[in-house]
This record gives structure tokens, sequence and C-alpha cells, in this order.
């Protein structure tokens, strides 16, 4: 963990307006992959894929910035000469094609070859978490450099960077102000997604794919491509929250196994907000607390353990109220999970 | 008609243009099984040699070698077949759990969780019960509660699966999080020695609740027990009424209720059986193998089970082989990581690359795909 614990240990007992504004700044920072890997997730799952490779997918994303920003910085004579645009279009371009990839590989064999979606998923994950931990471990190997590890603090600076007025706001400033690019970039994504599923043709049409694209295709909606655009879009945008997670929150460091379960949490912040990614920007600030609450609370080490069941629990009570109410706009899409024969009716 | 290919535009009799796709995919009959298992070897085949492609792009070393290393890495030494075979038993173990509920369309991917607070259970029988009663009773204690912790992560999503048609993959992956917190809790509560964060050997000392061992081979007794299982579960989906039941579930929900069966109850045997099969993992795990319970003894191996049963086709005596394959390839890979200095996550990319290849070539077992004919001028 990057934060320091000692630090919010202490600060745990007394109550301050200082505290609950760095509770909040850090659950948002949390929160941030868990809503990109939600908001691809969603837009995936609307169009009937579980694409259950979203954990792999984020890992893909992230390494693959990683290797554009190293093999870049290494590239240069000095950290000095570095070229702020380039420094951030280059990891985010190499993590766009890395997750767009991924996604191209799962529409294939899911749409295309019609292979089961939950295998075809978990494969991906197994590989993805595979290929992200093992370049992560390797890179400097493989790639002969001088450098002891994978330390991409020029670049990451870049990612970070806040806007210059937000120190001077105090606690408002620490809570709207005090993040890089990116977090901007997951609310706007998801908001925008949100839109476009509600109140778009687009939108209409690949809900109408998601929920029974038989009918869709009747209507004359290219299933297939509906299928293919939206789940590769969900894999690029969940792989930011991979991208996110090295270059902001980790300052650049990759660590195996340091993003964990959020490729999980993710998906279970889909069922939380029920397929709606606008809620999914409340809903990740929410599971980014619960995530950190027990750096907060005081308690022993084996009740935090407990706190970091939370997500999960609140998670499973939405799924079972959501299925027992059967409002059918909360209900997860009809056909998914299952692939599309056109040719089996 | 067309999906995502570009149409072409032909004449027909009446002179109107239609649309005439380049190919259209049609669904095969049921093909021989000789000619299904030599697409699916062929494409493991294929695999292994794009296997062999990456791992020399990385290490630059001639493939003979790097699959000598792989099957000295599985093979080389007794103690390594050894392993082999107790990973094998254990990855198979889970693919056993996992399959009836799929045969029933259930999608029981919290084979993971299941595993684990099946081990807790035992580990905590072992801890508490150690050295109070007699050893023989304590192994019976430890066996009937990690079977019935199994059962009830199981059957708690098919509660709800059952009443409300809530999701159980979804609500199946949510339980597994639940199981490892709860390991990680009662780990931190058990500790030995304190600030440890971890619980040790459990009754190092009187060996307490450790499975007998058979002859000098630790993991035997365990192979043995896997062994049988892979057997009866055979015979109990395919010649026993409730195997019939499950498969007619899975076939169609409502074919099974027209002809009298009680789809809840079907559901909810199969998903106890199921968790009580993963229980009884754990307790292998924890009792014979391990002798420790950790957040992480489970191993993935709730996941790989999944692609280990759908790989056999969800047959009991196939899963031995596509069980020893995945774990044949992840010691071999795993030698090769260690022999040319790379990481250990490079089994998993090999692993990856495999199930893609098996999971692709389904399609050409299933499905024809018939291209255009050439059409005559003038007709």
């Amino acid at each position: 963990m990057i934060l320091n614990s000692a630090f919010l240990q202490n600060a745990a007992g007394a109550f301050s307006w200082a505290t609950v504004a760095l509770f909040l700044q850090r659950a948002i920072v949390q929160g941030i992959p868990l809503l990109y890997g939600s908001t691809g997730e969603i837009l995936t799952e609307k169009s009937g894929n579980l694409n259950l490779g979203i954990p792999g997918i984020m890992y893909i994303g992230g390494i693959s910035g990683v290797i554009g920003a190293f093999l870049y910085e290494n590239s240069l004579p000095s950290r000095d000469a570095i070229n702020p645009a380039l420094a951030i279009l280059i990891p985010m371009l190499c993590s766009v094609l890395g997750s767009l990839l991924a996604g191209l590989l799962y529409c294939f064999l899911t749409v295309s070859l019609r292979a089961n979606q939950n295998v075809t998923g978990l494969a991906l994950t197994t590989f993805g978490v595979g290929f992200g931990n093992f370049f992560g471990a390797s890179l400097v190997k493989l790639t002969g450099s001088e450098v002891p590890s994978v330390a991409l603090s020029a670049t990451s600076a870049f990612f970070k960077k806040s806007l210059p007025f937000a120190g001077k706001l105090g606690n408002f400033g620490t809570v709207f102000f005090s993040y890089g690019f990116m977090t901007y970039m997951a609310i706007i994504i998801a908001v925008v997604a949100a839109f476009v599923l509600k109140k778009t043709r687009t939108g209409l049409h690949l809900r109408a794919v998601g929920e029974n694209p038989a009918t869709a295709d009747a209507a004359g909606i290219n299933v297939n491509r509906y299928k293919y655009v939206f789940t590769c879009l969900g894999s690029v945008i969940a792989g930011f929250g991979g991208l996110y997670y090295v270059m902001d929150y980790a300052c650049g460091v990759w660590s195996n196994e340091g993003f964990g379960d959020r490729g999980w949490l993710a998906i279970a912040l889909v069922i939380f907000c029920i397929w709606r990614s606008n809620w999914g920007i409340l809903g990740s600030i929410l599971f980014g607390g619960l995530y950190i609450v027990y750096l907060f609370v005081p308690g022993s080490l084996s009740t935090q353990e407990l706190y970091k069941m939370l997500p999960y629990v609140v998670t499973l009570i939405v799924l079972i109220i959501t299925s027992a109410r059967k409002k059918r706009e909360n209900l997860p899409p009809a056909s998914l999970g299952l692939s599309y024969f056109r040719e089996d009716r | 008609m067309a999906d995502n290919n570009k149409p072409v535009m032909t004449e027909n009799e009446s002179g109107k243009k239609v649309h005439e796709p380049l190919f259209h995919i049609t669904k095969k009959a049921a093909i021989p099984w000789q000619k299904a298992w030599a697409v699916r070897i062929g494409s493991v085949v294929a695999a292994l040699i794009v296997c062999a492609l990456v791992t020399m792009l990385l290490v630059h070393k001639d493939p003979i070698k790097i699959y000598g290393t792989m099957l000295s890495g599985a093979f080389g030494t007794s103690r390594r077949i050894w392993n082999l075979l107790q990973g094998i038993a254990m990855l198979l173990c889970v693919s056993l759990a996992v399959t009836p509920a799929f045969k029933m369309r259930f999608w029981n991917i919290g084979g993971e969780g299941q595993v684990l607070i099946g081990g807790l259970a035992t580990a905590a029988c072992m801890i508490l019960l150690g050295d109070k009663i007699p050893n023989a009773l304590l192994i019976v204690v430890m066996l009937i509660s990690s079977l019935a912790a199994g059962a009830i992560w199981g059957l708690i999503p098919a509660v709800f699966k059952a009443k409300w048609n809530t999701n159980e993959t979804l609500f199946t992956l949510m339980m597994n999080y639940v199981a490892t917190q709860l390991v990680a809790y009662f780990v931190n509560v058990w500790e030995v020695p304190k600030g440890s964060g971890k619980i040790g050997i459990i009754n190092q000392a009187t060996r307490a609740g450790w499975l007998p061992v058979i002859g000098k081979y630790d993991y035997l007794l365990n192979i043995i027990v896997v062994f049988v299982l892979t057997f009866v579960l055979y015979a109990y989906l395919k010649y026993s009424k409730h195997g019939y039941e499950i498969a007619v579930v899975g076939e169609s929900e409502n074919t099974a209720r027209y002809i009298g069966i009680n789809v809840k109850k079907v559901i909810l045997r199969t998903m106890i059986l199921s968790g009580a099969v993963c229980g009884l993992t754990g307790f292998l795990l924890v009792g014979s193998t391990n002798h420790t319970v950790t957040t992480t003894i489970a191993g993935g191996r709730g996941f790989t089970a999944i692609m280990v049963s759908w790989l056999a086709k969800f047959n009991p005596i196939f899963m031995i082989l596509t069980s020893a394959l995945l774990v044949i390839l992840e010691k071999g890979a795993g030698e090769i990581a260690t022999v040319y200095g790379l990481n250990k996550s490079f089994s998993d990319i090999l692993t990856g690359i495999i199930l893609f290849f098996i999971i692709g070539s389904e399609f050409f077992i299933n499905y024809t795909i018939n291209f255009r004919k050439a059409h005559k001028e003038g007709k």
C-alpha cells in the first residue's frame, strides 16, 4: 500500500474534517480503477457478453502502458529530455492497443467462433494476469537495460499532475482537485457511457442486442457488429483502469500481484450499480471507501480482514434484492452469457 | 445472410439484386468422436508450436531443448512425478466437483471459495479439537465438517437461483472473496507465532488430524481418493437417476418440468454435491498435502477446473487427460522459467495460449463453413 497507514491510524482516533477529506480522497483514488473496469464491463455486458476476462484485460492494459513508457524513457538520453505529450500519449496508445487486441481475441472466440463465454473469459484472465506479471518482472532482463527495476517516475509525474490551484483550496481542493487527468477522464467516460446507453439510438440498439439478439437481428440491427464494437470498446476502457493503477496510483512502479483482485471487484461493481455507469461513479467511491475503511477504523488486524469482505457482501445483497424484485430495468441483460447463433432459430 | 462479411451483389432468377454472403455457417450433425478428438489434438499441437515460438523469441534457445526442459520439469525426478500426480489429482478433484453443476447449466465458478471454506473447516477442527479427541474420530469430524462447509457454500447461491433465478455466475464469484476474507480473518486469529500473519504447520509435534500416509508416499492417499471419485462420479452422471435428471435440466428446464422433474430440487441437490466435493478437496489439501491453511491454498484451481471440465466435455474420464495436460504444462513452464531466469507467470501465458486454441477448435467440431458457390453467368 502506498498510503501512509501509520499516519492514518493515528488520525483515526480523532475526528476532523481533514481526516474526512483525506478518506474521501483516498476512496476516490481507490475507486477509479474499479470505475474504469466497471464502465467497460457494463458496455460489454449490455451487448450480451459476460466478459470474465476483464481482470486479465486490466492487467494487459496496465502492462502494455508500462512497456511503452519503459521503452520510451530508456530511449531518451536523459530524464530531462522527456516530452510531456509523448510521455502521456505513448503509454495510453500502448494500453489501448494491448486491451484492444485482448478484446478482439475474446470477440473472435465468443462471437465469431461461438465459444463458451465463461471459459473464454477465464482463460483470458489467466493469460492476462500471467502476461502482466511476466512482463512486469522480466521487462528489465528481456530488454537488457541497465536500470535495476521498472520505476517510471518521470512518466508517472505527468499522469499525476493535478490542477495547480488544488493545494490552495484546503479540504475542498483535496477532495475535488487533487487528482491526475485520468481520474476526471474516468468520470467523464462513465457519464458519457450512461448517456449513450440511455438516450441515444446506438444505446437502444445495444441494449436490444443484449436483451434479445434474435429480435434485434429481425429489426435489422447488425448483432455481431454491436457485440464486437462494444466489447472491444469496453476492453479498452477497462484497460485504462490498469494503466491508471500503475501510472497514477502506484507512481509508475509495477509490482506483481499489486493490482490484486480489483478486476473482480470491478465486476462486482457492475452488479452493485445495476448496469448503470453513472451510478458506478458513486458506487466506485463507496467501494474504494470500503476497500480502505479498515485503515481508518480502530481494530485489530483480524477484524480488518472482515472489513475487506464488505464490498463483496454488499454486492451479494444487491444481487439478491434486484433478482427478488424482478424489475426489468434492474436485471442483468436477458441474453447475458449466451452466444447468438442466428442459424439456431 | 451475411453477418459481418462484406455482402456481394448477385442477380437472382427474377433479376432483382440480392445480397449473397461470402460464406455461411451451419451446425454439423454429430461427428464421430475419433474425428472430434483428432481436431482437439491437432489444436493442442498447433498451440504447442505457437508456445515454442513464443518461448524461442524470449529465451533464444532451440525449441527441442525447450520441450526437453519442460518434460524434465514435469517428469525429471521421482519427486517431481509425485508432485505432478498430486497436482493433477487436486485439480481433477475440483473439476469433478464443478462438473455436475455445469451439466445442469449452473455456472458454479465458486469452486475456489468452496475449496477454501472446506479447508478452513478442516483446519478449524485440527486446531480446536486436536489432542482433545482420538485421532480417528478427529479425522471423521474433519471430513464431515469440510463436506458440510463446502456444501453450504454451494447451497447458498443455489437457494437464490432456485427461488429468484439470481445470476449464479456472479453470485458464486462473489462468494469466493467472502470465503477468502473469512480465511484471512481466521488466519489472523489463529496465527502462530503471534504477528507472523500465518498459521504455519498445524499440530506439527502431535500430528493430530494429519491424514494417514500410505507406505512412504505422502500424496498417494489423495491420488487414490480422487481416482476412485472419478469413476464414482462418472457412474453417477451416466447411470443414476440423479445423473439423468441433471442432464435433462441442463438441456431444457421446460422439458424437465414437463416430464415431472422437480427442477428446484435438482438444482439444490446438485449444488450440495458440487460444494461438498469442493469441500473434500479442501479437506485433502489441508489434512494431507499442506497441513496448514492460507488464502491461496486453492491456488486458482476453482477457475482452472472450469476449463478442465469444459475441455473434457463434462466427461470425468476425459478430465483425467485435460487436467494432466494443464498441470504438466504448468510444471513444465515453471521449469523453463527457473532454468532461463524468467518469471514464474510464464506458465500462465503458455496455459492461456493453449486454452485459446482448444476453445477455438470447438468451432470446427460443431460447425461447418459453407463458402459461396460460383454463379454461372447469364443464368
